[in-house]
């Protein structure tokens, strides 16, 4: 074992495919006989449905079939349910209005799908959709979740007056009011975290697949979480009984959890299949992303932090409107309350806090996970809060958080908002990161600045989050419809390579490299020799899927169980062969070891005598492939500190990032290489967010402003610094890798360090998000 | 996208024969904003007529006192061409600024400009220099040929040939990116040709047009101080979610005076 196991940057395994073209993507998959799905789609945001005309459809050549919601209803497919239920604060359940699969009645946001036409071609698909009448009476539009709730807003659905999901609460509100009424200051901001669209890079796209002959459906899908998928399709949706559902999720570019949820388009093409007996394939336009896919973020937010003269925090109060669009996605509900409100502590000691959340419909696309989850909502309001209220007191952004971060010796520390941090050393990477950026420096470097013209600021977020989603009792507490564990199956093969079937899903993160290095340093077996195996519910034997920078901590785990089985029957095998007891004997190295002598058995001789088991332990069952499912005591924590320096050019409202430090605590490393791509990815989103990406919709007609790559702004290589990224490490204490997670923390930590550094630069209180360069000059205009 | 007859011009004579011939024929250059147009199913051209073949309509000649582009000339010839950098460096590099390689390896300056996208750059360049557009019937001059959004002097069926410029004394283009497209918000071309100062501004307004206040007080003294107070009226400036019409009209005056900067 050379170099290749935990805490090496192991070239990855994946990127021969990638970068040579080879990978294979839902959309490379050919079926024999398949047809194409097109899906005709609501022009307007929001009116009642008339009529869908099909005759004029029907009629054009290579047309096979059009379905309407008439026929999803009369199958009884869907509706697509939300999979977490939350109470209001009066006990009552959250209000969840039907989400059909094809419009039914009324269409609620522009791209709902109201029909589908199946085509010999995807020409005829689009030829036929084109001639599909769909008549709608017009209703005014809400778009905006501040005006969801007024009296005079169109209300979307008879289930939920007042366009209101639900009115969460977590913590102490006497306790938080009480704080902020008696304290020496109180600091007060009200912003809003904008919303964005996810842009994986590969569309989604779906293949249904029924076989007549065997009853079997399969569904090729662009999923984050194919078993999740086969879940709630079969037990929720009712397209197949579970065992004759097979879904398969090959190589996927990306998902920042759009992948995550369960679509129409997926679902619909898996039936049609079942009612045509034909495979029915359809790949997204980008158009159809932008409209269809779950966007992120969307909130509004007033939140007041009390101080005391010293700058210690008493109390914060935060009171919030989540927009979640026309209908409840997936996991839609969870997002704004169980991954926000629970983080609002940040890395601090605040004694008393209190969230209200208001869950609103609107007539925008439905709003879900999006890289972070919550978790960047709920950073942003500490870090621009803290970084505010230091500001008001005259105290330097450095000093006021060192004054309140938890000590690294209370930990375990229980929050006032339900969670308890296992570990952390908040003040290392707060130390590390200033080492960094020469904190010292900054005011020389501002003046220097100055006198070229420019204003120069600096900002800085100590974020945390809580990922490794997470222990299944405690979700279903808190309302969860699926457990949250993961599983694993580790197979040493007759030959003495490695299969690792895991139910993570990876679809950009690297895990056929990571997973392979922890199994080839607890094996003691060469890397090449590891294959790790995922997204086809056709081998893996179950799974969760990734998000929440679940895979490794809780994934990881699984797979460290799975091989701590392996080696513990391996062990029973090498004694009899040995003629030793199991316990004379030591795994080091990929061998059982005789303590007190020479005589040794690698792994792979075990493997083959499990296989051909001639001078094998009487009882004992043939062969080495071990299964393990991992359910974690608690989430991870990963924290860190992110500083921005920037540059504003007065004249015409442009930002340069001229600095950007990231000093992330993930626990243990497994790849460093890895680790250090997902920060930048991470970061890049962040920026994304602050400066640029922003889905707007038109408020008078609820149309997609930000349709396509015109006018949403993506970040882009020249838009970002060179990063300065560094980790420091306090090991998870509850999973036997001692790892975190790292695949959102980027997005979570930077945006409130971005918005810091600009008004430092402008020496302003606030700025919307993204800070874009027509709104800094505006700012600039009005100094 | 729909079915459509493809036919390949193989001159410019062919190529208007080609399009009269048609029900309802488009003609392609380099096709960046017609492929798409036809790929999101916008248009339903019978023909289209592909001007690619046509060797009359591509190169570079430069003479003593102009540069003639053929209308088929890819924006990154122009970019990559010494005799361009050499006599007008200031669209050779506009040339190389132009949406990004993909675009720059298909995209001609005929397209570009029969198109007349209001943020596209090269509007800015023959208009900012006084060029002048050469057809298969005349010869326009630029402050002739801008009318309004989408819209240029030619006429059905007229087809560009090439553009000649005037070689100035000195230009510079700079442009302000839109965030997302990077199209111009505001791009600004300014010049002291043999004719005078001129300053062509594109991306703010529904086409390409001159600041006129601003080439006067450049004729007296060509320095970014000239212009500094100058304030162009922003009436009938664009406005989108990017940038409101007073920001494009602000943004006008910082452009032109670094681009007065740059053409010292």
């Amino acid at each position: 074992m050379t170099g290749q196991g935990i805490g090496a940057s192991v070239l990855r395994k994946e990127d021969q495919r990638f970068i040579t073209g080879r990978g294979r993507y839902v959309d490379d998959i050919r079926l024999d006989h398949e047809l194409f799905a097109v899906f005709v789609r609501a022009a307007v945001a929001h009116g009642t449905l008339r009529s869908v005309g099909t005759a004029e459809a029907l009629a054009v050549d290579g047309v096979v079939a059009v379905y309407t919601g008439d026929d999803v209803a009369a199958d009884e497919l869907g509706p697509l349910p939300c999979g977490w239920m939350i109470h209001s604060v009066d006990g009552s359940e959250m209000k969840a209005p039907p989400h059909p699969v094809l419009a039914q009645g009324r269409v609620r946001y522009v791209g709902e799908a109201v029909a589908v036409v199946i085509g010999e071609s995807l020409d005829a698909a689009k030829a036929g959709a084109e001639a599909v009448a769909v008549e709608i009476d017009d209703l005014p539009p809400v778009t905006a979740p501040a005006e969801a709730q007024a009296p005079s807003a169109p209300q979307l659905h008879e289930a939920a007056p007042g366009n209101l999901c639900y009115h969460w609460e977590l913590g102490d509100a006497a306790a938080t009011d009480a704080a902020v009424a008696g304290a020496h200051h109180v600091t007060r901001l009200a912003f809003a975290n904008n919303r964005l669209i996810p842009n994986a890079i590969e569309p989604r796209a779906a293949i249904g697949a029924y076989d007549p002959g065997t009853g079997d459906l399969t569904l090729y899908t662009t999923s984050q979480n194919p078993h999740v998928a086969r879940l709630v399709l079969t037990a929720f949706v009712g397209l197949a009984p579970e065992h004759k559902l097979r879904v398969v999720a090959p190589d996927v570019g990306g998902g920042f959890g759009s992948k995550i949820f369960i679509y129409a388009e997926e679902t619909v093409c898996a039936w049609a299949s079942k009612k045509i007996g034909r495979p029915v394939r359809w790949t997204a336009d980008r158009s159809e992303s932008f409209l269809n896919d779950a966007h992120g973020r969307d909130h509004v937010t007033e939140a007041e932090l009390a101080l005391c003269a010293d700058g210690k925090f008493l109390g914060l109060r935060v009171r919030t409107t989540a927009n979640l669009g026309a209908y409840l996605s997936t996991f839609a509900s969870s997002v704004p309350t169980y991954l926000y409100g629970t983080l609002l502590a940040g890395q601090y000691t605040t004694p008393a806090i209190h969230v209200a959340v208001d869950a609103v419909f609107t007539n925008t696309a439905p709003v879900d996970a999006y890289r972070g989850a919550g978790r960047p909502e709920a950073t942003y309001v500490v870090e621009r809060l803290v970084e505010a209220a230091a500001r008001d007191l005259g105290l330097d952004p450095v000093d006021i958080r060192r004054r309140n971060f938890i000590p690294p010796d209370a930990f375990p520390y229980e929050t006032p908002v339900a969670l308890v941090y296992d570990t952390g050393n908040y003040q290392a990477s707060l130390d590390k990161a200033l080492e960094m950026v020469d904190y010292a420096g900054f005011p020389a470097r501002s003046a220097e600045a100055e006198a070229r013209g420019r204003k120069r600021g600096i900002g800085f977020s100590c974020y945390i989050e809580a990922c490794g989603l997470a222990p299944s009792k405690l979700a279903g507490q808190l309302g969860a419809g699926v457990g949250l564990f993961e599983s694993a199956q580790v197979r040493m093969n007759p030959t003495g390579s490695v299969t690792v079937f895991t139910g993570a899903h990876s679809h950009g993160q690297g895990h056929e490299t990571t997973f392979a290095q922890v199994v080839a340093d607890k094996l003691g077996v060469a890397y090449d020799d590891v294959e790790v195996v995922h997204g086809d519910t056709g081998n893996v034997q179950y799974g969760l899927g990734t998000y929440g920078s679940r895979s490794l901590a809780v994934g990881g785990s699984a797979i460290v169980q799975a091989t701590d089985k392996i080696i513990a029957k391996g062990r029973k095998i090498a004694a009899h062969k040995l003629g030793v007891g199991e316990d004379e004997l030591a795994f080091e190295d990929g061998s059982y070891k005789v303590i007190a002598g020479n005589e040794f058995m690698t792994i792979q001789e075990v493997a083959f005598t499990a296989y051909v088991p001639f001078e094998y332990p009487d009882g004992l069952e043939p062969g080495l492939d071990e299964q393990a499912f991992y359910d974690p005591a608690n989430f991870t924590y990963p924290a860190g500190t992110h500083i921005c320096e920037v540059e504003i050019d007065p004249d015409t409202g442009v930002t340069e990032i001229v600095g950007f430090t990231a000093v992330d605590d993930f626990g243990r490393i497994i790849n460093p290489m890895i680790v250090e791509g997902q920060v930048h990815g991470g970061v890049a989103q962040g920026i994304g967010q602050a400066l640029l990406e922003h889905g707007v919709y038109e408020h008078e007609t609820g149309q997609l402003v930000t349709g396509s790559y015109m006018d949403y702004a993506m970040p882009r290589a020249d838009d970002l610094p060179d990063y300065a990224v560094d980790l420091t490490e306090t090991p998870c204490t509850h999973n036997p890798l001692g790892v975190k997670g790292c695949g959102e923390a980027g997005a979570i930590g930077s945006p409130a360090a971005f918005i810091n550094a600009v008004t430092d630069a402008l020496g302003v209180r606030d700025i919307a998000m993204p800070a874009t360069a027509q709104r800094i000059w505006n700012i600039v205009q009005n100094q | 996208m729909y079915q459509f007859n493809y036919r390949k011009a193989a001159s410019l004579v062919d190529a208007a024969a080609k399009l009269a011939e048609a029900d309802d024929g488009m003609l392609m250059a380099g096709g960046q904003t017609l492929i798409p147009t036809l790929k999101q199913r916008l248009a339903m051209p019978s023909d289209v007529i592909d001007l690619g073949g046509i060797a009359e309509l591509t190169g570079i000649e430069v003479s003593a006192d102009a540069v003639a582009i053929g209308a088929m000339t890819t924006h990154a010839a122009v970019a990559a061409s010494g005799d361009v950098a050499g006599t007008i460096p200031a669209v050779a590099k506009l040339a190389g600024g132009i949406g990004d390689a993909a675009v720059r390896n298909l995209g001609t300056i005929g397209g570009s400009l029969a198109n007349s996208d209001p943020a596209a750059d090269y509007p800015a360049a023959v208009l900012g220099l006084g060029a002048t557009v050469k057809t298969d019937r005349r010869e326009i001059a630029a402050d002739d040929f801008f009318v309004d959004l989408f819209e240029t002097a030619l006429e059905e069926g007229e087809i560009i040939a090439s553009v000649a410029f005037p070689v100035p004394k000195r230009a510079a283009y700079l442009k302000f990116p839109n965030p997302a497209s990077r199209y111009a918000i505001v791009g600004v071309f300014v010049a002291e040709t043999a004719g005078g100062v001129r300053v062509a501004v594109t991306g703010a307004g529904p086409c390409a047009f001159r600041v006129a206040e601003m080439e006067v007080a450049l004729a007296d003294s060509f320095a970014p101080e000239a212009i500094a107070g100058i304030a162009v009226p922003d009436d009938d400036l664009n406005t989108d979610i990017h940038a409101a019409a007073d920001y494009r009209a602000h943004l006008i005056g910082v452009m032109a005076g670094r681009a007065v900067a740059a053409a010292q």
